[in-house]
This record gives C-alpha cells, sequence and structure tokens, in this order.
C-alpha cells in the first residue's frame, strides 16, 4: 500500500542563491492512498509534476512536508539506512531507460539481483526467464547501445520486475516508442498488475488510457486534481 | 509473450545485499573511471619515496647506534711505554675521574689488527699501550677532559674524538626524525592524491551510482566497490614501488657501509641485504592498499550522503 498525507516537495534552491524562498513547490498537500495489487495512472500535463511524485514514491527523493507510507514503512521519518531494502521492494522503468551503458542486456537485467546479494548460480534462471518474458532471449549479450528504444524499453521493464517488486512504478514507459512497442510494454505492466503487483503509471497520453481504461491519480501544478 | 504467472514478491529483497563479482562484476564500470595506471603511478612513487625515506631513516639509526657503541670508547690514552706497574697505576688513577664507566687496556690483538692495513703484518713490531675509557655521558668538554688526563697521566697521548662522535649522532638522529616525518608526509600525499582521483571518479560515474543507489544498493555496497578497486591499484603500484626502491636501497646501504669500514662490494651476495628494515619495507604495500582502501570509503560514504 502507498498513502500519502499533506505531503508537499519543494525543491532546493539553485546553487549559490542565499535566499531559501528561491526553492519552488513541486508538489503540494497531495493526499491519496493506493490499496495493494492495484493499477492507476498517473496522469496530467508536462512540468505538473508526474516525475516528482514517482521519485518521492520509488524513495529517489524524500518529502519536505507530510507523511508518506510506502509498503508499510513512513517513509518521512524512517532511517536512511533502512531505505535500502525498502528499494529493493520496489521496481522503476524509467521514460529513458537508464540502463548501464557497458553492461550487456543479461547484466542490466541481473543488477539488481546481484545488489541483493543473489548468487551467480540462481540468478541466471531469474534473468534467462525474463529475458524470456520480454521476448528478447537472444539478445542478452547485447549492450543497450546495439538493441532499438523498444528492446531497451524491455530490458529496462525486466530489470524493473526481476526482484518480482511489490510496487512497480513506470515514467512514461511507452514515451519513445511506436504503437506496436507501446502495446507490448503496456501488456507488461499489466501482467505484472494481474500476478499481485501494485502498479502505477505515469503518462501524459490520454489515448493510451483510453485504450487501457483505469484508475487516474490526475496532477495539475503540483496538486491532485479530485 | 511467454509469462510465467508465478511472481511472488521477492525473498531476496532482505537479505543484506553485496555486489557480487563476477559477469557484471564491474556494474559502477570504475575499470573506465578509476583507469589502471593513474593510482598504480601515485602509489608506485608514493612507495618508493616513503621506502627511501624509511631506508635513510633505518640507516641514519644504524649509524648513529654505530658511532655511538665507537663512542661509548671515545677517550683513549696512549701511553708512551709499555711497563705493566706503570700501566696498573695509570688505570687506577683514571678510575677516579668523574663519569668514567670503564677503564682497560686495548686488547693487543685488535691493536695489531687496527694497525695492520698501515704497518703490515710485523710479529715482531712492539706496539704501544692504549688505555679505552668509556664515559656515560660522553663528556661535554672533551678538551677539558684531556687536560684533567694530562694532569694524572704526564707525557701519554689523549684522543678525544668523543665530541664529534656524539655530533654525528645527533645529526643521524635529526636525519632519522626528518625521514620518517618525510614518510609520513609522502602517505598524507598519497590520502590527497588518492581522494581527488576518487572525487573524479565519483563524477564521471555520478549517473552510474545514482542508478545503483535507486536500486537498492546500500552505501556500504557502492564505497567497497570502489575502496576495492582502489586497494587493489594501489597496492600493485605499491609493489612495482618496492621493485625499484629495494635496488636502491641496496646501493645506498653499501655505500654506508664503507663509512662503517666495510670492504666495497664486488658480488650479488656481499650486497648488504641483511641491513634492509625488510618487516617495514615488506608492510608499505599493505599499509598503502589500506590507506587507498580507508581513503576511498571514506571518500565515498561522504559524497553518498548527497542521495536519500
Amino acid at each position: 500500500m502507498v498513502r500519502f498525507t499533506s505531503v508537499g516537495l519543494r525543491y532546493a534552491p539553485p546553487a549559490g542563491s542565499s535566499d531559501p524562498g528561491m526553492g519552488h513547490d513541486v508538489l503540494s498537500d497531495l493526499n491519496f492512498e493506493l490499496p495493494t495489487g492495484s493499477f492507476h495512472w498517473l496522469l496530467g500535463p508536462s512540468g505538473a509534476g508526474k516525475s516528482s511524485l514517482l521519485k518521492l514514491m520509488q524513495l529517489a527523493q524524500r518529502p519536505t512536508r507530510g507523511d508518506m507510507e510506502v509498503l508499510g514503512v513512513v517513509t518521512s521519518r524512517a532511517a536512511r539506512r533502512d531505505l535500502p531494502a525498502l528499494r529493493r521492494r520496489i521496481g522503476v522503468v524509467f521514460q529513458d531507460f537508464r540502463l548501464l551503458p557497458h553492461l550487456s542486456a543479461f547484466d542490466n537485467i541481473a543488477l539488481p539481483l546481484r545488489i541483493a546479494g543473489r548468487a551467480e548460480l540462481a540468478l541466471r534462471a531469474d534473468v534467462t526467464e525474463m529475458l524470456r518474458w520480454v521476448g528478447l532471449e537472444p539478445k542478452a549479450e547485447s549492450l543497450p547501445l546495439e538493441l532499438s528504444g523498444g528492446e531497451q524499453q524491455r530490458i529496462a521493464i525486466a530489470r524493473a520486475v526481476v526482484m518480482r517488486p511489490a510496487l512497480l512504478l513506470a515514467d512514461e514507459p511507452t514515451g519513445n516508442l511506436d504503437a506496436v512497442q507501446s502495446r507490448r510494454v503496456l501488456s507488461l505492466l499489466q501482467e505484472m498488475h494481474r500476478m499481485g503487483t501494485t502498479v502505477v503509471v505515469a503518462t501524459h497520453s490520454e489515448t493510451l488510457v483510453n485504450a487501457y481504461p483505469g484508475p487516474a491519480l490526475r496532477l495539475a501544478d503540483g496538486r491532485l486534481e479530485s | 509473450m511467454s509469462g510465467t504467472g508465478k511472481f511472488t514478491v521477492s525473498r531476496w529483497a532482505n537479505r543484506r545485499p553485496v555486489l557480487r563479482r563476477g559477469r557484471g562484476r564491474d556494474p559502477l564500470g570504475l575499470r573506465q573511471a578509476l583507469p589502471g595506471l593513474l593510482l598504480p603511478a601515485v602509489a608506485l612513487a608514493m612507495t618508493l619515496l616513503a621506502a627511501l625515506a624509511l631506508g635513510g631513516a633505518f640507516g641514519a639509526r644504524a649509524l648513529a647506534q654505530r658511532w655511538q657503541e665507537g663512542a661509548a670508547a671515545a677517550v683513549t690514552v696512549q701511553l708512551p711505554d709499555m711497563d705493566p706497574a706503570r700501566v696498573a697505576r695509570t688505570l687506577a688513577a683514571l678510575r677516579e675521574l668523574p663519569d668514567l664507566v670503564e677503564a682497560r687496556p686495548m686488547d693487543q690483538a685488535r691493536l695489531a689488527a687496527l694497525l695492520r692495513p698501515w704497518l703490515g703484518d710485523i710479529p715482531a713490531l712492539p706496539l704501544p699501550s692504549i688505555l679505552e675509557l668509556r664515559f656515560d655521558p660522553l663528556p661535554e668538554n672533551p678538551e677539558g677532559l684531556a687536560l684533567r688526563i694530562l694532569s694524572v697521566v704526564p707525557g701519554a697521548t689523549v684522543e678525544t674524538q668523543g665530541v664529534w662522535v656524539a655530533r654525528l649522532v645527533a645529526l643521524a638522529t635529526r636525519v632519522q626524525q626528518t625521514a620518517l616525518g618525510a614518510v609520513v608526509l609522502v602517505l598524507l600525499l598519497a590520502v590527497a592524491v588518492v581522494a581527488v582521483g576518487i572525487r573524479a571518479g565519483l563524477s564521471a560515474r555520478q549517473d552510474v551510482i545514482t542508478i545503483l543507489h535507486d536500486l537498492g544498493a546500500t552505501d556500504g555496497d557502492i564505497a567497497n566497490r570502489f575502496a576495492g578497486r582502489v586497494a587493489l591499484l594501489s597496492a600493485l603500484g605499491a609493489l612495482a614501488g618496492l621493485l625499484v626502491a629495494v635496488p636502491a636501497l641496496l646501493l645506498f646501504s653499501g655505500m654506508a657501509g664503507s663509512l662503517l669500514g666495510r670492504l666495497p662490494v664486488t658480488r650479488l651476495a656481499e650486497l648488504p641485504w641483511r641491513a634492509l628494515p625488510w618487516p617495514f619495507l615488506a608492510a608499505l604495500p599493505v599499509a598503502v592498499a589500506a590507506l587507498g582502501w580507508a581513503t576511498a570509503a571514506v571518500t565515498v560514504r561522504g559524497w553518498l550522503k548527497r542521495l536519500p
């Protein structure tokens, strides 16, 4: 479950600025709850704060106000040392993929398992299964630069779900893809939802939402629209 | 698409994290961020300097000890004849001198050996009587002491090289302290250089580190990766530095040996192998690697604090 109570986020003022007022609120007074195993769209125009909200949920950012609970942990009050274990239960698909360019597709997918201390022999089966799931088993040894945008996005999804996360976040996962690849990526995300994962997908594409209707959080100027 | 339909929340999520070695064993791309030449070169130079300084320190200490031993017999009194009764009377009179700890005739065989380079081996040659006097502490005014001895033993010849020995010992001690200070300075410099190198590596790998952090890597995971790479490169460089330093130290030690009356070295086996401070030299690569590891770990952990 994810619960936000009066959460706000203000980025620090630019370096060199002595006026703390120079920072600006990107998110204000957010109150919502995502039940375990739910699927939600996160909608809003560019600059509405979708990526910032996802950053809060993936613990890449701490809120400046309010209480935030993610997977049973009140993260706004949690110690910094407790967050890595929680992050390993959250899968994230980034719009720009964020694959490591010097690692093969296999090693990119294996990264979360290696971080979690999984033995090499044991992780091989899981990574191979993921490659098969996203239809890229023959590209296991390819570097990201040798893959198309759609293939990179599927590797990014495989990396995000290889740990069987309890919460899966996707930021504009179809933003750089054609219609065929977009449908394929959405199918993967919905499959994760059917398996019980809480899924949040940020997009500014109403077309996509119309094709796959579901409950939505709508952001405008950093605030949730009712 | 062939989904397996068997996903559950991973049992691995709460295990103690360790970035494994092996395939993708360099997720941080440290081979590019911390290239394999710069750090070993720095470690080589630093180890070479530290080893030379260490060798200098130990060499100075050995010289000081040797001179100090010699200085224990700093004052010699040469009697004009070998009359045993006179020698005994003179010794009894000399034993009244303040700070004298020992007064004895020099062994004739030793005296013959000392004179052999100049006089050759002439058994029939009559040798003078020489009395060795040892003082503790060494006399501050050797000239005054010589006059006092002459008043006790008229006609004797008094040598008071002790004052020079004492001055040389003081100088050697200062050299030793300065050399040890240089070792500390070199190690501090190494820490600073490694820290700068690490910061450059962190800047080069900022994106990758952020991704690993977001995937749940702990500060310790990332810091240990950097530290391990730095320790390995530092140890390799330090070993190379030691290989360069040892011949130089042997050469210097051989040259210093001539100051102590050793014969010139003509064969490899005659090199003063045992004169080098081997335990300390052997500890240098370990110390440099440990210092590199600690510097990297502290620097990276400090840098990571900026991430949530």
